[in-house]
Parts: structure tokens; C-alpha cells; sequence
């Protein structure tokens, strides 16, 4: 039962992960939270039809679909991850003082809130698909103890919502001043990490070389098996033994976002500017 | 006005898709430097053989074929692997270049049966 509570909590977390910062990043936009459930729903739907497909999504392209499909999904989560952070940018300051005064919403978030609700969807759906054909697996096999097992899978679900939800709980009390820059930074770190992770499938499918491979080994002061380091894989992209290709995905990633970021800021600036009567 | 906004804040983003785009595009010839070959089996969730003695320093395609009807997920702390296999189902992987040394590796559905080591010398 402790084995079924552990993977199903490790499949769990990092969704739940994601859905705490992105429900947190978007307390000031009108009808957010419903997009976020939207976003969960179409998830777990799209799950259990990836679960249904994993032998055909398994054998497409000789044997690497799985990695394909991966990278895909992530890099899509990577780029509407960096859209939310760009478009934070520019109306992040209108948010701030809209969320002071309680009640008074943003309205223009439709198009900003259907980029968070299909990352959720596609966290969901990768992390969610390995639970399904695990717990499919249980229930399929005639040993005891399914329901011992069943019960595992159950309190795992559970632990990672706790976590999920202390994450978000936690983020709201940060102060208004620091709360987007917070939010900010946490976002881009979920993004590049999730590129990182891109590169990795890419590496497991031979479609990237490794470059110095591993690039460190921290496996034995923090290993990914752990609370603290499964933690930090799910918030930063931690990862004990990376590929440098890895540590170049990430970077990338990072720049680019704050890149983007800095140009925005300076747009809005501008724009204020030209507003101002001469 | 909103519109020119929305387009310079899209640049960064269709720069960042092409240059990944780009990136898994180039690498494929690399990719055919792979050179060694080896199939793990599942059966009744243990793997066969248990022990794969491969070469140090090359790259090594590995094919899983499930004969199981669940599925199964091969991981390796070690090698930094995690792929599921559906049951009735193959699948290829590529590992390494690795330093020679032990890497276990299980089937994390079924850990308590699927065990097994790859002997990189």
C-alpha cells in the first residue's frame, strides 16, 4: 500500500504543483478558477484516452512516440508558460492595484486564462496517463490486496492535492508589493524546467545528444527519490544527475522568458509615456 | 496600437518554438551513431535476462518487449530512464554513453519482481 501511496503521490505532485502557482498567479483575473477546473477536467479526460493509446502512441515513430509526445506536450507548456509571464508583464501592475481593490476585476483575461487552462490540461493529461495505466494495472491483476493497494493510490491522490494546495494557500500571503514578481519567477522556473525535461525525453529517444552526460551527480546528497528533491524537481526543473543538453534547454528557456518579459515591461513603459500630455 | 502589442510580444515566443524546432531538427544525424543492440523481455513482471553486460562508452539502443498483458513502467534511478510499456507492447530506448560501473534497473509497477542490472565494462 505504501509503494501504490508513493507512485501515485510522485504522478500527483508535480500537477498539483502547477496548478497551486497557476491558481495563485491568476487570483486577480476574472473567472480564473474556472478555467483552471476546465483546464483540470479536459486533463483527466485526456489521460485516460492517452492511457487507452499508450501502445499505439508507444510504437509510433519505431519505438520513441512516448518521448515524442512528451516533448511535445512540455514544450507547448513551456510556450504558454512564457506567454502568461510576457502578458504578466504588461498588465501586471493594473492586476496589482485591481486586486487591492477587492471586488474590481480585470476583465480582460479570456485569452490569458485559455493559455493556463491548456497547461493544466497538459499537465494533468502527462502526469495523469501513468496513474490510470497504473491503477488499471491493479485492477487487472488477480493477486490480493487490490483494495489495499487501491487505498494507496487514494491517500498518494490525496497527499499531492495537500501539497498542491499549500503551495497556493502559501502564495497568498505574500504580500500585494511582491506577489507577481513571486508568482513571476516561480512560473519561469516551472518553465524552464519543463524544458529541461523536454530535452530529456529528446535524449531518451536519441533525437538530441546528451553533451556530458551526467553534467553533475548530486544523487546521493539530494536525490530525486526524496521529499526535498522531488520537490525541487517539480518547482525548478531540479535534477541530480542532468544532461548538459538539459542545462542548455533550461538556460534557453530562461532567457528567452525573461527576455520576452523586459520587452514588454518596456513597451508598457513607453506606451504610459506616450499617454502622458506633453 | 494593442494589436502591434500583442504581435512584439509573440515575437520572443515564435523565436523560442523555432529555435527548439531547429534544435530537434538539426540532431537526428547524431542520432544514427547508435551502435549496440539490446532486447530486454517481461515476463510474469520479471525481467529477462536480469543482467545485460554492455559495452562502456557507446550508445546503446535497448528494446523492451512486454509480454505481459498490464503494463509496466522500466525506470532507473542510475541511468535516468522512465519509460511505460503497455501491456502486449514494445518499445526502444536509447542509454549512455556510460562510464563502466552497475546501473539497476525495475519495474516500478511491480518492484518486488522486476529487478535487474545493466554491467557497462
Amino acid at each position: 500500500m505504501f509503494a501504490t501511496a508513493i507512485i501515485v503521490f510522485r504522478e500527483v505532485l508535480e500537477a498539483a504543483i502547477i496548478i497551486g502557482i497557476l491558481a495563485a498567479a491568476t487570483r486577480s483575473i476574472h473567472g480564473s478558477k474556472r478555467w483552471l477546473a476546465a483546464g483540470l477536467l479536459a486533463g483527466l479526460i485526456g489521460a485516460g484516452v492517452v492511457a487507452a493509446f499508450t501502445d499505439a502512441i508507444g510504437n509510433f515513430a519505431s519505438g520513441i512516440g512516448q518521448e515524442l509526445f512528451n516533448a511535445i506536450v512540455l514544450c507547448l507548456a513551456v510556450l504558454m508558460l512564457a506567454w502568461h509571464n510576457i502578458w504578466m508583464a504588461s498588465h501586471g501592475a493594473a492586476l496589482a492595484s485591481s486586486a487591492k481593490s477587492l471586488g474590481k476585476n480585470i476583465s480582460n483575461g479570456t485569452r490569458e486564462c485559455s493559455a493556463l487552462m491548456v497547461v493544466v490540461g497538459l499537465a494533468v493529461l502527462r502526469e495523469g496517463s501513468e496513474t490510470v495505466l497504473f491503477l488499471y494495472g491493479i485492477a487487472a491483476s488477480e493477486s490480493d490486496g487490490q483494495s489495499s493497494m487501491l487505498l494507496g493510490g487514494l491517500t498518494g491522490l490525496l497527499a499531492g492535492i495537500a501539497v498542491g494546495y499549500t503551495i497556493f494557500a502559501g502564495l497568498l500571503r505574500i504580500p500585494m508589493r511582491w506577489f507577481f514578481s513571486t508568482t513571476g519567477v516561480l512560473v519561469l522556473l516551472l518553465a524552464a524546467g519543463m524544458a529541461s525535461q523536454a530535452a530529456h525525453n529528446l535524449i531518451q529517444a536519441d533525437l538530441l545528444p546528451s553533451l556530458a552526460a551526467p553534467l553533475w551527480d548530486t544523487s546521493a546528497l539530494l536525490p530525486e527519490s526524496g521529499l526535498p528533491g522531488m520537490l525541487l524537481h517539480s518547482l525548478v526543473g531540479y535534477d541530480s544527475r542532468p544532461a548538459g543538453m538539459q542545462l542548455v534547454f533550461y538556460l534557453t528557456a530562461l532567457i528567452a522568458i525573461v527576455t520576452g518579459m523586459r520587452w514588454a515591461g518596456a513597451q508598457r513603459q513607453s506606451v504610459k509615456a506616450s499617454r502622458q500630455p506633453g | 496600437m494593442k494589436r502591434l502589442l500583442l504581435v512584439t510580444l509573440m515575437l520572443p515566443v515564435a523565436a523560442f518554438a523555432t529555435g527548439f524546432l531547429l534544435i530537434s531538427l538539426l540532431f537526428p544525424i547524431a542520432a544514427l551513431a547508435a551502435d549496440a543492440d539490446f532486447t530486454l523481455t517481461i515476463k510474469d513482471h520479471q525481467f529477462q535476462p536480469t543482467e545485460i553486460n554492455v559495452p562502456a562508452g557507446k550508445k546503446i539502443k535497448l528494446r523492451i518487449e512486454n509480454q505481459d498483458a498490464t503494463p509496466e513502467e522500466f525506470e532507473s534511478n542510475e541511468l535516468k530512464r522512465e519509460k511505460v510499456i503497455a501491456g502486449h507492447g514494445k518499445a526502444t530506448l536509447y542509454i549512455g554513453p556510460l562510464v563502466a560501473g552497475h546501473y539497476p534497473f525495475f519495474g516500478e509497477y511491480h518492484k518486488n519482481t522486476a529487478q535487474g542490472v545493466i554491467i557497462a565494462q
